[in-house]
């Protein structure tokens, strides 16, 4: 109960003394919001980079692209030799209609540029620029490599097989860009983190220096250490809390509105963004607790060399 | 039963003053003692190596069985609980009211409000300033400012009341206002130690008077002994 009850009470001061300078308290909020803003793109970066990765590593399709001018016949001979290649699970082959009446599903934009394929609502088969595939999936990712090697040897002179291609080919440059941006919001972060930790520093010590005759009655009276300095470390912490407001916000709605506005997809049906649920409230409790602990640190960085008891 | 005993008690600031040389001193409980001497003399850092503001350089300083002089710097709070302290200036918080002013010394333990409110209007009503207790310091005298710290002061129940120069600002009848707050308060059980330098008081008083000279004990008047020397 009395535990309690002096726990309200330096609750209750700390909140005032937010208020009470809430100038200086404003300018540590404000640094706290902008780190967290960085600190949010860079764990979902991380997060999603990681996911790739391992999607990636999932993801044994090979593509083969055949030519434009493929009969059926001709790629059903290479479909029955290529599935007769070691380390192949399955093969299946897309024709040119397939995969355009796929694609006219997935956007209003393929849809109309599509139709002029047609006539009188039929696929008129030469006209389409597609090319169709087989598509081939390994038995494990370590044989992916052999495979396509192999199937590529059927075709030396690319005259059918035009292209060969596998899901890490096409998703590893921008796994690697997107590596890039999280190495440098994480070093942005680390600098970001000092410069706000040094902020909430002064703004407590600030507090500290406007409480000296409160504090030294304190001590008079009977305070103990803790008493003493536990509300500045709650000021901290509150300043902590209300500056990760606004990127939690941001990042919840924002990282919904981007995974809706793609669809997920960002480079192929298999290689998806993280879902948002429950992913934003993981990488909003990530914000939250890095606001508390900067705005912790950052006073107590502050009651140590101010309050020497 | 002695309350309080100095054992070749010395303390040397470290610009090299020695405020207090070598002290033997003992005080009985609920006694009222007054400490007189000049300006320098050593007064107010005897008292405050009691309430541990001060650590002695040597010596033994025992308040209530505790040797304070040994007391750990993260420890002192829980003498400080057990001690009370006024001061010349007062030392009262402009933004509180009279009444929380006082209710601060019970708020930082954690006290029930309703028992924060009858402990704090019980002292409110030995110092005489009950009706007062919703006007802030600025609106009230020297004097009643003064009975405001001393409220502050007693309503942890302490066993010692340090009082430093209490009536250092105030006029003579004001003064004299204050000394029958603290007797009654001693009368209560309270053992006081005041350091004053207004010899009329202390004589008017007829209290144990110690007199300090350069860090040492000159005299130690027993009780009623001390006539004011000046006229
Ligand atoms: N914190 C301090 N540091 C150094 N010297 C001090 C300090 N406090 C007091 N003194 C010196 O110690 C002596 C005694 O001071 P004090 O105890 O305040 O005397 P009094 O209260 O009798 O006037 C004085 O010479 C004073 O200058
Ligand atoms: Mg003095």
């Amino acid at each position: 109960m009395k535990a309690i009850r002096i726990f309200g009470r330096n609750i209750r001061d700390a909140f005032k003394s937010v208020f009470r300078n809430f100038s200086l308290s404003f300018a540590s909020i404000s640094c706290i919001t902008i780190t967290l803003l960085v600190v949010s793109i860079a764990v979902i970066l991380s997060y999603n980079v990681n996911n790739f990765t391992r999607l990636v590593e999932q993801d044994v399709t090979i593509v083969a692209f055949l030519d434009t001018k493929t009969d059926e016949d001709t790629a059903k001979q290479y479909l029955e030799k290529i599935k007769s290649i070691d380390g192949v699970e399955s093969v299946e082959h897309q024709t040119k209609i397939q995969i355009a009446e796929e694609m006219m599903e997935s956007s209003e934009t393929y849809n109309n540029i599509m139709s002029q394929w047609k006539v009188d609502g039929k696929w008129v088969e030469d006209e389409i620029p597609l090319r169709p595939t087989l598509l081939v999936r390994a038995t494990s990712l370590s044989k992916i490599d052999n495979v396509a090697d192999e199937i590529e040897k059927l075709d030396p002179e690319k005259e059918t097989i035009k292209l060969v291609q596998y899901g890490e080919d096409m998703v590893k440059q921008l796994i690697s860009l997107f590596d890039v941006i999280r190495k440098i919001s994480i070093g942005v972060v680390v600098a970001l983190i000092l410069v706000t930790a040094f902020l909430i520093a002064n703004t407590i010590k600030i507090t500290i220096f406007s409480r000296k005759r409160e504090i030294e009655i304190m001590r008079l009276v009977g305070a103990s250490n803790m008493n003493i300095k536990i509300p500045f470390v709650f000021e901290g912490l509150f300043l902590g809390i209300l500056g990760s407001i606004i990127p939690i916000l941001v990042t919840t709605y924002g990282y919904v509105a981007i995974f809706e506005n793609f669809n997920g997809q960002i480079f192929s049906p298999f290689i998806r963004l993280i879902a948002p649920e429950p992913f934003i409230y993981l990488v909003s409790g990530i914000l939250l607790l890095i606001g508390m602990l900067v705005g912790m640190f950052g006073s107590l960085v502050a009651v140590k060399k101010h309050l020497k008891i | 039963m002695d309350l309080i005993r100095f054992q070749k008690v010395t303390k040397k600031y470290k610009n090299g003053v020695v405020a207090v040389n070598d002290i033997d001193l003992a005080i009985e409980k609920g006694d009222f003692v007054f400490v007189i001497g000049q300006t320098g003399c050593g007064k107010s850092t005897l008292i405050k190596m009691l309430y541990r503001e001060e650590r002695p350089t040597s010596g033994k300083i025992i308040v209530g069985g505790i040797d304070v002089a040994k007391l750990k710097n993260w420890k002192v709070f829980k003498i400080r609980r057990k001690i009370g302290v006024v001061f010349q200036d007062f030392k009262l918080l402009p933004k509180l009211n009279v009444y929380e002013n006082v209710a601060f010394a019970l708020e930082i333990f954690g006290l029930p409000k309703s028992e924060i409110y009858s402990r704090v209007m019980k002292v409110l009503d030995l110092v005489g300033l009950k009706s007062k207790a919703k006007q802030y310091p600025t609106q009230l005298s020297g004097g009643e400012q003064q009975r405001v710290a001393i409220a502050r002061a007693i309503v942890n129940e302490p066993k010692l009341l340090i009082c430093d120069e209490p009536t250092g600002n105030l006029d003579e009848d004001t003064s004299m206002e204050i000394m029958s707050v603290l007797e009654e308060i001693n009368k209560l059980g309270t053992t006081i130690i005041m350091v004053t330098h207004d010899t009329e008081i202390v004589s008017k008083m007829k209290k144990r008077v110690i007199l300090l000279d350069a860090g040492r004990i000159l005299k130690d008047y027993e009780k009623g002994t001390y006539v004011h020397e000046s006229n």
